[in-house]
């Protein structure tokens, strides 16, 4: 295995992607919502292809837009509908998302010509290729580092969900436990509720677009649920979320730098570096991590509950 | 815009190849339904979404295998083989982080989701590199090819869409004891979680049968919208399935014929939208839950219970003027008294009071006083009576302090029925042995003038 100042880069885009959204998935854990990450990633597909359609470019800062605004309107349509009709939420969600995406692929189309939005490039990403993409060159202590775009977008939606969760930490705790009661102190739980999703959907938009959005799926859930098995304060639960998602991001790549030459068919094409999906490895790795959780946490593992069990039974 | 002999031919699927699309969507929306009917009330609607994002490691580790074997490696019944194994192994483990656990559905869903998914791009990358061919294919196995399915895909959906409806009719009455009350027919004795994975068994079926004729989305908006348009209209589940089938059938034959007509429009996509239309009309004009019906019922609530507080007020006020003096009977009363009664707004109370004129409750008014007629006196002294009744079995049973009752027994007279009054009565009668004829007094103190 080489290291190169790239992979250095990939880790970094890795990390800040996995961050900005575990630090918002303890919420979506906490709230059953879950699914939100999957519907708004599918969910895009129309405002990315309406931005298309008005500006006619593929301007990076107009299909952020679009996308960002389709997201909010998923989240806000599935409220509507599991509020109005009385229906699940998960349905509700379904509906919403299947609906919208069939709305962009057939807006797609009208576009066919010129556009190239591939529904399964969206899903994949390439953050194999974040380094590429140089925005920036700061000279620090001497040493000249090349910025990519997509770890200062992600690096700032870190930041913007930091701060959003510090500031808002009180409300968003008791509205997350208990909506009624946050009503009855003054909280708005709806407004709370609808800055959540407006942030997941910033997230889901700025994450999918560098790096796919199966790890920003991943990474809403994976790790705050693990945390959940591990502690049942909401600060040590966010603290740990946070700690596996950096950690997920890092085994991520580097088993995928590294699993190429178990892989060895004989053949030289095959061992060469990178052929294996780094987003992909970053979502197994997080399932790895809640794996190992799952059985061996402390209070909440299986491992753990069973031997409780049986102690319970020996006395 | 098509001709009309084009428009017949596609209806009656005289076209060879419109015949198999338009049979296969129709199936497979019929079975989707039917499944779907089951999940959304187990509420577990995105379980769908999770196999079909399950699938994907699994084609991929078939590919590999069968290459390892000198195989072409894209044979459709093995990758279909190792699709379902891998759903199947993606069910099992939302079936055990759920069960195992303190992790709600939601999340189990998503983590299988997605970590199997994330497997299953690791896994393409790997074939990518290898000299025995691209993985060009398989992603679309999951994306959907409807415009390039060959009859052979036909004969798998239709055998596997008719099996699946036929052991969902003959497991009917297990799945709706699971879907109702898990623990009452684990209670029974019925063996819960075999018939829980026989059930994600058959979802898994179809969706790994539909999944590579008309790729992922649709098979997820098939699971979903059908069903929870059906649950506007009936509650009962029997009628419920058969409606959500019907409108799974419906959506997959109109969007197949829609999209027949326009060669450059995804057929899935299309039968999506179909069947979101369904469900919009049945959210709003839905028989036995739609917004409309809801909200009429409501309304005639509200009307009921403003006709009812207007004439207890109106009644409470004649009675707290006489002070015990005489009989309670007919006398103007002054609008601003009634007003004082409760915290209403003028704009509500002027509506009440032209409905109760309307429904001949009260005279004509002249100037500030409102009168009751005979109709509208006998009532308001039957709601006052109610009331007080159940004030009464507040206090007696319900040991609600006096305080608090005429709030509690203003939330449940209106909505408790006459019968319960009747029964209520003879307790409270029984209870007395002397019983008042008319309205009893108000066990709270009713301050006269207020």
């Amino acid at each position: 295995m080489t290291w190169f100042a790239i992979d250095t880069w990939i880790v970094v885009v890795g990390v800040f992607a996995a961050v900005s959204c575990a630090l918002l998935g303890n919420f979506l854990v906490l709230r059953k919502m879950s699914m939100m990450g999957d519907a708004i990633s599918h969910a895009v597909l129309p405002g990315l292809a309406m931005a298309f359609l008005i500006t006619g470019a593929r301007a990076s800062l107009t299909m952020f837009i679009g996308a960002a605004i389709a997201g909010v309107l998923t989240a806000l349509f599935s409220q509507w509908i599991s509020k109005f009709g009385n229906v699940d939420r998960g349905a509700s969600m379904g509906i919403v998302f299947t609906t919208l995406f069939a709305l962009g692929l057939i807006l797609i189309v009208q576009a066919a010509d010129h556009v190239d939005l591939d529904p399964g490039c969206v899903l994949y990403g390439a953050i194999e290729l974040t380094p590429l993409d140089v925005v920036w060159r700061p000279n620090l202590f001497g040493q000249a580092l090349e910025v990519p775009r997509a770890a200062l977008v992600l690096g700032g939606v870190t930041l913007i969900n930091l701060l959003f969760i510090v500031l808002f930490f009180k409300e968003l705790r008791i509205s997350s436990f208990d909506p009624e009661l946050a009503t009855t102190m003054g909280i708005n739980s709806n407004l709370m509720h609808y800055l959540l999703m407006t942030l997941v959907a910033i997230t889901t938009v700025a994450a999918f677009e560098a790096v796919g959005s199966i790890i920003v799926i991943a990474m809403l859930i994976a790790p705050a649920t693990a945390a959940h098995l591990l502690t049942d304060r909401l600060v040590s639960m966010i603290i740990v979320s946070v700690i596996l998602a950096i950690l997920s991001a890092v085994l991520g790549h580097l088993s995928a730098l590294l699993m190429p030459g178990w892989f060895d068919f004989g053949n030289t094409a095959s061992s060469k570096i990178d052929s294996i999906s780094t987003s992909g490895m970053m979502a197994v790795m997080s399932g790895l991590i809640f794996t190992l959780v799952f059985f061996f946490a402390p209070r909440h593992g299986i491992v753990a509950k069973h031997l409780l069990g049986a102690k319970e039974a020996a006395d | 815009m098509p001709e009309l002999s084009e428009i017949l031919n596609v209806l009656l699927l005289r076209d060879y190849n419109t015949r198999l699309v338009v049979i296969c969507a129709l199936l497979l929306g019929c079975a989707c339904g039917l499944m779907g009917g089951f999940l959304l009330l187990s509420k577990r609607s995105l379980m769908g979404d999770t196999l079909s994002h399950a699938t994907l490691p699994g084609v991929g580790i078939a590919f590999m295998v069968s290459v390892a074997f000198g195989m072409t490696g894209k044979s459709l019944p093995i990758l279909l083989l190792g699709a379902s194994v891998s759903g199947i192994i993606g069910c099992l483990a939302v079936l055990f982080i759920r069960n195992h656990s303190r992790i709600k559905d939601d999340a189990a869903m998503g983590i299988v989701l997605s970590v199997f998914f994330g497997a299953g791009v690791a896994v393409l990358s790997v074939i990518q590199s290898m000299p025995e061919g691209s993985a060009a294919g398989l992603e679309s196995f999951i994306y959907g090819k409807t415009a390039s399915m060959v009859a052979g895909d036909f004969h798998i959906i239709i055998a596997v869409t008719v099996s699946v409806i036929l052991l969902s009719i003959l497991f009917f009455k297990e799945f709706r004891l699971l879907c109702f009350d898990e623990n009452f027919a684990a209670a029974q004795g019925w063996p819960v979680r075999w018939l829980d994975i026989l059930l994600l068994g058959l979802v898994t079926l179809v969706t790994v049968a539909g999944l590579q004729a008309v790729g992922l989305i649709l098979i997820i908006a098939f699971l979903i919208t059908p069903a929870a348009a059906a649950r506007f209209w009936s509650e009962r589940l029997d009628n419920m399935l058969i409606l959500s089938a019907v409108i799974g059938a419906l959506s997959g034959w109109l969007g197949a014929s829609i999209s027949a007509f326009f060669p450059r429009m995804p057929a899935g996509a299309l039968i999506v939208l179909v069947a979101a239309a369904f469900f919009l009309f049945s959210m709003l004009l839905g028989r036995s839950r739609g917004v409309l019906v809801r909200f009429i019922r409501q309304e005639r609530l509200k009307r009921k219970v403003g006709r009812q507080h207007l004439l207890r007020a109106l009644y409470e006020i004649i009675e707290a003027d006489l002070n015990g003096a005489e009989e309670v009977s007919i006398r103007p009363v002054a609008f601003r008294q009634v007003r004082g009664r409760r915290t209403w707004s003028d704009a509500n109370l002027k509506r009440y009071i032209r409905q109760a004129y309307e429904d001949g409750l009260i005279r004509e008014q002249e100037g500030e006083a409102i009168t009751l007629t005979d109709a509208g006196f006998q009532q308001a002294a039957k709601v006052t009576r109610n009331h007080r009744l159940w004030e009464i079995y507040l206090i007696e049973y319900a040991d609600v302090a006096t305080s608090r009752v005429d709030r509690d027994a203003d939330t449940v007279e209106h909505i408790l029925g006459e019968r319960m009054v009747v029964t209520l009565e003879a307790k409270l009668m029984q209870l007395r042995e002397a019983g008042h004829p008319g309205v009893p007094a108000s066990p709270h103190p009713i301050r006269p003038g207020d």
